[in-house]
């Protein structure tokens, strides 16, 4: 059976499991007609020409995992941020584990959808946000059909929440192939700050294909801090839908770090709802093999007097193949507007290959916006000048790529990732040279 | 220390040095000058290892070492320096951490541990004194928005931390204004020792009124057509090149 076949009979069995009188109901079945009419994207789709999903959507995978999965912290404590204190919010195979998070009611809610999709405390929360800034699309439909585990985060205003925290999805393998559908709710009000990390960890080879969504609602003076850390095996595929919905001088920065996975696709929409906000999307990208990456970003100039800043950096190896799509809309109304723009790629191989398309659609006749795009090799008189120094290949090649992603590192606020990611990186490119920049 | 026997170049098929003859011993001083296009900066790339030129014929000994087939960080690591001509700009990474990274990966060919942080500190706090450098200098990117004397000095700031062997420097007198070069020329002397020995490549004698050589070498077409001591150099800034040329050509 067709894995879309597969899915639309198993949401029948899917809702026993859930309460059909929760709120939700309505907009789960909504979700399933669109999954039903539209089904998973294909090449013909303008937004996905670059990225096929056959390879990924070959598998048969396991909808439902049966059995309950335990891991040791031990285990699994390198995937963690650990040297700092942080609210932790773990899943394994789509199901919370209590053992390993650390949840919070005090002052702010930092727990589990579950919980607020069927808990009458956070009814109207749900009402207020749940699906409202998530895209209709055929593959984000399907997790609002499926929607019943992710991190909840509401943070009521005025409050500067002092530790990070962390949500990780754990895929443990016992399934021979696994589906996940995480379903996350940011709501941040006024005048709060809030920084998150996100990461989705699969521990064995078998296939895993994770269908992520994550609405992000940042209210006035709101602050948030995301980070996306995507480091999965090559077995593991990642496609995340996450929405942002920005009120009147807000900040939110996304950073999207992506080091591993077989195909990993982030849909990062950004809807400026007021004036005077920013909005930041920073990303690095460092793949080889047959890795395969694709960013489709949007961010969306309703109002006047806003800005948005976006800088991905990509670095690509082997047969890797990248795909940088980044949409800027400006309204008619969206005066003044400063939209920035930047895709720098370096490829390491004449098989590897990036796509890079801005796409600037600008109705305001006031607004200062630019893009630019480069593809380039690594500087050959540089590699020459370093070597000449005593600095090997290898690490003249290491130290030329940290160089070219340092501004999108140096703009991470929690010094703990910023060193992680450095740490990554320099696993990645197999060196161990000490330099911090 | 450096001895080069009958050297033969090129670069995409095309022949640039054409049968180079030079002895350099530990202690001295020599300087290569010549009009623009006769192969002086390939004769300095080809010595420290640059990978697009061929050398079809000859030798290149280094302390009696063929060093032809070793790659340009392993000559590096023995004790070769190259004084670019046009220093490369690095934005993102740190002059500091930069040499650091450059001492230390030096260090770890020879076997040796990373140079103590305090040790590192102290080295170039000692050397950038002597070049004059400010220490705010030390924190911005590799040669990114320098001015020509910075990235000068700055070449030879890391030629002093790094305490080359052979140290070449390729027309570093270029675009530096008279302090400057005395600067760079200062720090240059006081690097000289009976051990190690230095190449100074350049169009004018200005330069080597300040960094004396024990010889003076010309090189036109590829090959060195005239050696003498220092009053060659005064003769060429007086007459240029072109009787040279004419000499050779006769």
């Amino acid at each position: 059976m067709e894995l879309k076949d597969k899915l639309v009979s198993s949401f029948m069995a899917f809702e026993d499991t859930v309460d059909v009188d929760a709120p939700v109901h309505d907009v789960r079945n909504e979700a399933i007609k669109i999954f039903e009419d539209k089904g998973f994207p294909s090449k013909r789709d303008e937004a996905w020409k670059y990225t096929s999903l056959n390879s990924v959507l070959k598998h048969d995978y396991s909808v439902f995992p049966k059995q309950e999965n335990a891991i040791e912290f031990s285990d699994i404590k390198k995937y963690f941020i650990h040297d700092i204190d942080s609210y932790k919010i773990i899943f394994i195979d789509g199901k919370y584990s209590s053992h390993l998070s650390q949840t919070t009611h005090d002052g702010i809610d930092v727990c589990l959808m579950s919980s607020a999709l069927t808990k009458p405390k956070y009814q109207l929360i749900i009402e207020n946000y749940f699906n409202k800034v998530a895209s209709k699309d055929g593959i984000s439909s399907l997790n609002t059909a499926f929607s019943k585990e992710g991190a909840y985060i509401h943070i009521p205003k005025n409050k500067l929440v002092a530790k990070p925290i962390q949500i990780i999805h754990f895929s443990t393998g016992n399934e021979s192939a696994l589906l996940l559908q995480p379903r996350n709710l940011i709501v941040v009000d006024e005048n709060s700050h809030v920084q998150i990390i996100e990461r989705h960890q699969s521990l064995t080879e078998n296939p895993v294909l994770t269908n992520s969504v994550t609405e992000i609602f940042a209210a006035k003076r709101a602050i948030v801090d995301y980070y996306k850390i995507q480091n999965d095996k090559e077995s593991a595929s990642l496609i995340d839908s996450t929405s942002v919905n920005q009120k009147r001088e807000s900040h939110v920065s996304m950073h999207t770090f992506t080091f591993g996975g077989k195909l990993t696709r982030n849909n990062l929409n950004f809807y400026q709802n007021g004036e005077r906000m920013d909005s930041t999307l920073n990303g690095v990208t460092i793949i080889g093999n047959k890795q395969h990456v694709d960013h489709n970003t949007l961010v969306h100039h309703i109002e006047p007097n806003c800005e948005s800043h976006q800088d991905y950096k990509g670095i690509f190896a082997d047969n890797a193949t990248g795909v940088f799509n980044g949409k800027v809309l400006v309204n008619k109304e969206a005066q003044k507007t400063n939209a920035f723009q930047s895709n720098n790629n370096i490829l390491l191989s004449d098989k590897a290959s990036i796509n890079s398309k801005p796409q600037l659609e600008i109705f305001a006749d006031d607004v200062k916006c630019s893009h630019g795009c480069t593809i380039g090799q690594l500087d050959e008189s540089a590699m020459f000048y370093m070597r000449s120094r005593g600095i090997p290949e290898k690490e003249a090649k290491a130290l030329l790529m940290f160089a070219f992603s340092n501004n999108v590192l140096d703009s991470v606020k929690i010094p703990e990732i910023k060193q992680r990611i450095t740490k990554i990186i320099a696993n990645k490119l197999g060196v161990n040279i000490g330099f911090d920049l | 220390m450096l001895e080069i026997k009958d050297l033969h170049a090129s670069v995409e098929g095309k022949g640039i040095l054409r049968g180079i003859n030079l002895e350099v011993k530990a202690g001295e001083v020599h300087a290569i000058m010549g009009p623009n296009g006769s192969g002086k900066s390939t004769l300095a790339s080809v010595i420290a290892g640059k990978e697009e030129y061929e050398v079809e014929k000859g030798q290149i000994l280094l302390n009696d070492e063929d060093i032809e087939e070793l790659a340009a960080e392993e000559r590096a690591h023995k004790g070769v320096f190259l004084s670019f001509q046009y220093p490369v700009e690095i934005p993102g990474v740190s002059v500091t951490n930069f040499i650091k990274t450059a001492i230390n990966e030096t260090r770890k060919s020879k076997g040796l541990d990373d140079m103590p942080a305090k040790d590192m500190l102290k080295m170039i706090r000692e050397k950038a004194e002597l070049l004059e450098i400010d220490r705010k200098f030390l924190s911005r990117s590799l040669n990114e928005g320098f001015s020509g004397g910075e990235k000068k000095r700055n070449e030879i700031f890391q030629m002093a931390m790094l305490e080359p062997k052979l140290a070449i420097l390729d027309e570093t007198d270029s675009g530096l204004d008279i302090d400057a070069l005395r600067i760079v020329a200062n720090g240059v002397n006081k690097l000289k020792s009976k051990d190690n020995a230095v190449i100074v490549i350049t169009h004018y004698q200005r330069l080597l009124d300040h960094i004396v050589p024990d010889f003076v070498h010309v090189l036109y077409n590829g090959r060195i057509v005239k050696s003498g001591t220092k009053e060659l150099a005064h003769e060429l800034e007086e007459k240029g090149y072109d009787w040279i040329k004419e000499e050779v050509g006769a």
